[in-house]
């Protein structure tokens, strides 16, 4: 209680000198740093309110250097990193030219480690990249549709046990082109606290009502379902088209896993449809790496929409759905992208059929199922190791992103800054992303991680906090 | 008075309640659409031509090998082999994917290298790369237009400036495709609205979204009058320059080259990597004042892993190419004037687009009633073509969500590559298909 009220009076102070700076920058007492509009242009109605980045320029330009890390090799346990040093408060960063070498990642979604630049996978997509060329230069409807991508769907939809599966180039894409495809004026969107822009964007760009149930509350979530089918839509009173349930297989801000079992319930006993968001379970929960529909063992076909990445457990990029086939012959008519948007490119799609082929086993090894389960081993021993550190840490039992409470607000650059001293590299998160008391730094593990890493994560992870307490 | 106070309440109650058994009938009674009602199996975007290997000038459709009129490949860039290894290179050092958006471990050194190319190319201060194409002008719109402020649009603008305008929920204006009269009263007009409510005119922003060289109907813009109307109305202009950018100007530097105008009069060019560059994704340049703001309120920039780094690397070197060669895009408008000049003339069909436009459309001269049996007569000319070793496509679109929806038309596309007997095949093809289909 005590530190959440520091936290508030920590942020009106700075808001004070925000004022003040401002003020002392608009009589030129301090020099003003940031980009202005152009000469010939001072007339025309200024392009940003002075409000919205009142908290750009005081408040996060502080603390910039938290984000935005430039890496220069693979992204896999252990990354290189380019040193920049800042001379004027963050204003500009200038690239000293070294390389800090061998940080522990933390911070990258490689969560199978097929991040990598050997191995099975990257020679494939060698040879498929000089075969066919990077790009493709043409809309999935046009001239773009490859073999390799008709090879891919096959086999997407065979690893998630449904009839029939499509892919697209951009994950976020997927979601806001998919959506307002399947559900319009008229229709009913449930959509969950704490869901991903993509999701929101692709509601509102849908044009249904769009209602809002407390994070993972199976109560909230059925009083929306009988009050929307009871009363009917808003002001004329006719009854819904269709109901529409948007949630996440795992949440990336607080590492929750959603109730599965008991949404599937809820949908079937009132005849509403389920939209699952795969993006960070996807090969990374359940047995076999199949996500979140084996971890609870239920029939893949419950779901009626699985949606999912390819950027996160499969080291590449693009996202798919999987369904029924009348819903995959639909959406390869009617979905934003496979009329106007490019097709992936080829070595990209190289990379996730021989990823995808390595966690089922058909490359013959046995290198997919250790990966899973060394995922899951590295979970528990983590987070078994900073509970006994007596850190708060947010989150189901065996997701793989934790995220670590850290209150006040100086502590997570302190810690952000310490950690990267000590060669640790992790993700900090602030005001706009979380709760205004509640921001956290979190923790992404990996197969590729070993123990000693994790010894090394933890055991540094109380000396910076200790410190800047 | 206490009567009337008690009588109100009761009167309120009585109205909205049902009783339990009641909602439960209405929830057993709901019967909710399918999710996707069924889609013909003849439907014409159903089918997709398969493409066997590499979509390159020579290209195997459906099993049959023929000359590629079809894929955005304006440069050839697609097979070249620097461009490839550079690209090998890059998988070696950094593997495929990026593991992150660009806030969280995702930004590389190509990446910024990228970057700082673009800006220097363009001759813009700063430029910065989004991961897909139909996501960088779709998430550059939103970010500077909100809810109240106006926008001029072309009617046929292409489906991802529809869209962005859509996410950012501002008035949307649209005026007669390149007519620059019907813009100009829809300028005088808001500016008599403005005298009324000078208060609400101070802080409503006014964009004006054009594009370079439209896809929808390939001419370009007028770009030197658009100029004069911003700077008399005060409107910022947005130039979406996918199909330009590599194509147009001296050295591929896009419509502002074209007309020789100063870049920084123009607030943001927006333009995809994908057709000229024959790479995947898309970029935004201008002042810094206007792309930094997108770093944090972009929603594909902040909220999407960011672009494989061997993509970027085949673009730096595309971009290499592009600086090296600058007479290429001299050869690319020669073949564009040959082949318009040899089109004219098809009896049926009339070809819609500049005579320098790389992506033509071949429409119908007379429909035939519907939509529906234009596109099948449409697609038995594009059938004949393909079997005689040409491959070409219908343009696509989306007929429920267009705002403005074009005609059915061939598109044809012409690249660098393509020799000379080539594109006097396809012409003759064309006009044989167009004489034995539609006579």
């Amino acid at each position: 209680m005590l530190v959440a009220v520091l936290t508030y009076v920590g942020y009106g102070v700075l808001t004070l000198f925000g004022y003040l700076r401002d003020f002392m920058r608009q009589w030129k007492i301090e020099k003003c740093q940031n980009a202005t509009e152009r000469e010939e242009q001072k007339d025309f109605v200024p392009l940003y309110q002075d409000f919205e980045n009142f908290y750009n320029r005081n408040l996060y330009m502080r603390i910039r250097d938290s984000w935005n890390r430039p890496i220069c090799s693979v992204p896999g346990a252990k990354v290189d990193m380019m040193e920049r040093v800042s001379h004027d408060y963050n204003w500009t960063f200038t690239y000293t030219g070294r390389v800090i070498k061998d940080i522990i990642n933390m911070g990258s979604y490689n969560y199978l480690g097929f991040a990598q630049k050997t191995g099975a996978c990257q020679e494939a997509a060698a040879k498929v990249l000089s075969q066919y060329g990077a790009g493709v230069c043409s809309t999935r409807q046009e001239m773009g549709n490859l073999d390799k991508h008709e090879e891919l769907e096959k086999l997407v939809a065979r690893f998630l046990g449904v009839e029939s599966a499509m892919a697209y180039g951009m994950g976020f894409a997927t979601n806001s082109m998919n959506i307002p495809a399947l559900v319009g004026k008229g229709c009913l969107i449930l959509s969950d606290e704490l869901n991903h822009a993509s999701l929101v964007l692709g509601a509102r760009l849908s044009g249904a009502t769009i209602r809002i149930f407390k994070h993972n509350n199976m109560q909230s979530l059925e009083k929306l379902l009988k009050d929307a089918i009871v009363h009917g839509q808003p002001r004329t009173r006719r009854p819904w088209k269709k109901i529409l349930i948007l949630v996440e297989g795992i949440y990336s801000m607080e590492g929750s896993i959603v109730r599965l079992p008991e949404v599937i319930a809820l949908k079937k006993k009132y005849k509403s449809y389920l939209y699952l968001d795969e993006a960070h379970s996807i090969g990374a929960l359940g047995p076999s790496g199949r996500g979140v529909v084996e971890y609870f063992g239920l029939n893949p076909e419950d779901v009626d929409v699985m949606m999912g990445t390819f950027t996160k457990s499969f080291g590449a990029a693009g996202g798919y759905i999987g369904g029924k086939k009348e819903l995959i012959d639909y959406l390869r008519t009617y979905s934003h992208s496979a009329a106007y948007a490019t097709s992936m490119s080829p070595p990209v799609v190289e990379q996730i059929i021989t990823s995808v082929k390595c966690i089922m086993g058909e490359d013959g090894t046995t290198v997919g199922r250790a990966r899973v389960q060394q995922l899951a081993e590295n979970t528990r021993y983590f987070r078994r190791r900073l509970k006994e550190m007596g850190f708060i840490i947010y989150g189901n039992e065996d997701s793989l992103l934790l995220s670590l409470l850290m209150v006040p607000l100086k502590l997570i650059t302190a810690f952000g800054r310490e950690m990267l001293k000590r060669n640790i590299g992790v993700v900090v998160v602030g005001f706009p992303a979380t709760p205004i008391i509640e921001s956290r730094a979190r923790f992404c593990l990996s197969a590729a991680h070993t123990k000693e890493m994790l010894d090394t994560v933890s055991v540094s992870s109380c000396l910076p906090s200790a410190h800047a307490c | 008075i206490i009567r009337l106070l008690f009588s109100k309440t009761y009167k309120l109650q009585e109205r909205s309640d049902l009783t339990l058994k009641e909602k439960e009938e209405l929830i057993e009674e709901w019967q909710p659409e399918p999710l996707v009602p069924p889609v013909p199996k003849d439907h014409p975007a159903l089918n997709y031509n398969i493409v066997s290997g590499p979509p390159t000038h020579i290209i195997t459709v459906n099993g049959k090998e023929c000359i590629n009129f079809a894929s955005f490949n304006f440069l050839g860039l697609l097979n070249n082999e620097k461009v490839k290894s550079a690209a090998q290179a890059s998988l070696k050092k950094y593997g495929v994917g990026t593991c992150g958006p660009r806030g969280f471990y995702g930004t590389f050194d190509v990446h910024l290298e990228l970057e700082e190319r673009l800006a220097k190319f363009m001759r813009t201060e700063e430029a910065i790369i989004y991961s897909y194409g139909f996501a960088t002008i779709a998430s550059a719109i939103p970010a500077y237009s909100k809810r109240g402020d106006i926008v001029f649009v072309d009617e046929a603008a292409c489906f991802a400036i529809q869209k962005g305008l859509q996410a950012s929920r501002s008035n949307i204006k649209l005026f007669k495709h390149n007519d620059m009269a019907d813009l100009e009263r829809l300028l005088k007009e808001q500016e008599t609205e403005d005298q009324k409510n000078p208060r609400k005119a101070r802080v409503t922003r006014r964009f004006i979204v054009v594009e370079g060289l439209y896809m929808n109907t390939g001419d370009i813009c007028p770009l030197p009058e658009l100029i004069k109307l911003k700077y008399k109305y005060k409107v910022r202009i947005f130039l979406e320059e996918s199909l330009s950018f590599g194509v147009l100007g001296e050295h591929g530097r896009g419509i502002t080259e074209h007309f020789g105008i100063n870049i920084d009069d123009i607030d943001l060019i927006s333009a995809n990597m994908e057709n000229s560059l024959a790479s995947i994704g898309g970029f935004c340049c201008g002042r810094s004042f206007i792309i930094d703001h997108q770093r944090l309120s972009g929603q594909g920039y902040c909220f999407s892993a960011s672009l494989p780094p061997l993509l970027a690397a085949a673009a730096i070197e595309a971009l290499n190419i592009m600086e090296d060669n600058p007479d290429i895009f001299q050869t690319l408008r020669a073949k564009c004037e040959r082949i318009h000049k040899a089109l004219q003339g098809i009896s049926g069909l009339k070809v819609v687009g500049e005579s320098f436009s790389p992506a033509l459309h071949l429409q119908l001269e007379e429909s035939c009633g519907s939509r529906e049996n234009d596109v099948k007569l449409l697609k038995r000319v594009v059938d004949y073509c393909m079997n005689s070793g040409i491959a070409l496509t219908q343009a696509r679109y989306l007929e429920k969500e267009e705002k403005s929806l074009p005609p059915p038309s061939i598109r044809v596309v012409i690249t660098v590559e393509q020799t000379e007997q080539e594109l006097d095949k396809a012409a003759s093809l064309l006009k044989e298909a167009a004489q034995s289909v539609l006579n």
